[in-house]
């Protein structure tokens, strides 16, 4: 089980329409790979995010599998169109089971 | 003839390209896109005789980890000031209290300045005393609770969260006055060499700041940007976590994070920075 796991996104507040944006993500976790050993030489069980998605206005605007080679606090950025008014959801998956979830509207001008 | 003169036009541009490499570049810090840190300032008055400018080790990193810096979103640091404020409000230890007990809701209020005047003199307890300590203090004389370990990844992140407040404000310790023993025996430490390799912070620091020590481009040293987030160890650190890796490479026994060497080692490393901007948390490699 994870803990201090906080999802955070930066999306501008408003864009024109049609406008490309610059998305930035970031959630704060521990990305345990499963390689490792503790002090007495067991293995440290796998603990990661394993999958992250976009979404705007119900439509699919990433997926992304995430594999434990990742390192810690994983951070995506990506460039998205925006045609019109709406809200980007944003979602990732823990590998305990636990999603997370973060929602960010954006305006258009 | 002519072979001379090519050697000597072979002379000038390996020394020219030296040169180069052996200043801080000229990139300025603005955080946020409105926040402007100075980076590069007159030397305070105790070091007229060593050196004329100080600059902030930000100047002194690639342009990849400066940008990291520029952008609180981008700076790994922040995360950590996100975990301080819940620490800031969630009560701990026998008294029932949290740090927002006393010093309110909001910390960009009562705590802001008070990164860029530490260390400092405390007069009850006749020490100078450091961030770290004074958070000490405050847990286990305010609120009954465990005092954090002196270099631990929550002890930093509380002090990240208390530097942040301060963040652009110049450092201003005070040297004189009851503070003045300790800032000479930090002074002292400074120039002591240390270690099989006989190294002093001033070896590196003053006298070859700018160089590389192998493939560690060195900066004066400064802390006016601690905590610091390594992109080395992915997590903040502390100054005397720092102070004991450069000890430690210097291949000596160091001295503990919270002992009073490096208490004063710290005031005097600080108020070698008087005048530059407090930047902490910031991004380094």
């Amino acid at each position: 089980m994870a803990s201090g796991v906080k999802p955070r996104v930066k999306v501008p507040k408003s864009a024109s329409a049609g406008e490309d944006i610059v998305i930035k993500t970031l959630i704060s976790h521990p990305m345990e790979s499963g390689q490792r050993k503790d002090s007495s030489g067991n293995k440290i069980p796998r603990s990661i995010i394993n999958r992250f998605t976009c979404d705007f206005n119900g439509e699919n605007v990433i997926d992304v599998t995430l594999e434990p080679a990742i390192s810690t606090n994983p951070y995506f950025e990506f460039v998205a169109k925006v045609p019109e008014a709406g809200e980007f959801k944003f979602t990732w998956y823990d590998d305990d089971g636990s999603v997370y979830e973060e929602a960010k509207s954006i305006a258009v001008s | 003839m002519k072979i001379k003169v090519l050697t000597a036009v072979s002379a000038a541009l390996i020394g020219s390209a030296g040169l180069a490499l052996a200043d801080p570049d000229e990139d300025q810090l603005v955080i946020n896109g409105d926040l402007e840190i100075v980076t590069e300032a007159a030397a305070p008055d105790h070091l007229s005789d060593v050196m004329d400018t100080i600059y902030s080790g930000w100047r002194f990193r690639s342009d990849e980890t400066q940008e990291l810096e520029m952008d609180d979103f981008d700076n790994p640091g922040m995360i950590f000031v996100d975990q301080a404020m819940d620490s800031w409000a969630s009560a701990e230890g026998s008294e029932g209290k949290s740090c927002a007990s006393c010093h309110g809701d909001d910390p960009s209020e009562s705590m802001a300045g008070v990164r860029a005047v530490y260390p400092k003199w405390n007069a009850d307890a006749g020490e100078v005393r450091t961030l770290a300590m004074q958070i000490n203090d405050c847990r286990e004389n305010q609120m009954g609770a465990d005092a954090y370990k002196y270099d631990s990844a929550p002890m930093a992140a509380m002090e990240a969260l208390i530097a942040v407040q301060s963040r652009g404000m110049p450092v201003n310790v005070a040297i004189g006055g009851p503070a003045a023993e300790t800032w000479e025996q930090g002074k002292a430490l400074y120039y002591t060499r240390t270690g099989q390799l006989e190294l002093s912070c001033a070896n590196c620091h003053e006298d070859n700041y700018g160089n590389n020590i192998r493939s560690d481009h060195l900066s004066q040293g400064q802390i006016n940007g601690f905590p610091t987030y390594r992109l080395k160890n992915a997590k903040l650190n502390t100054v005397h976590g720092r102070f004991k890796g450069c000890v430690r490479d210097t291949r000596a026994e160091t001295y503990s994070p919270g002992s009073p060497e490096f208490v004063a080692l710290e005031l005097y490393v600080a108020s070698r920075g008087n005048g530059l901007s407090v930047e902490g948390p910031s991004v380094r490699n």
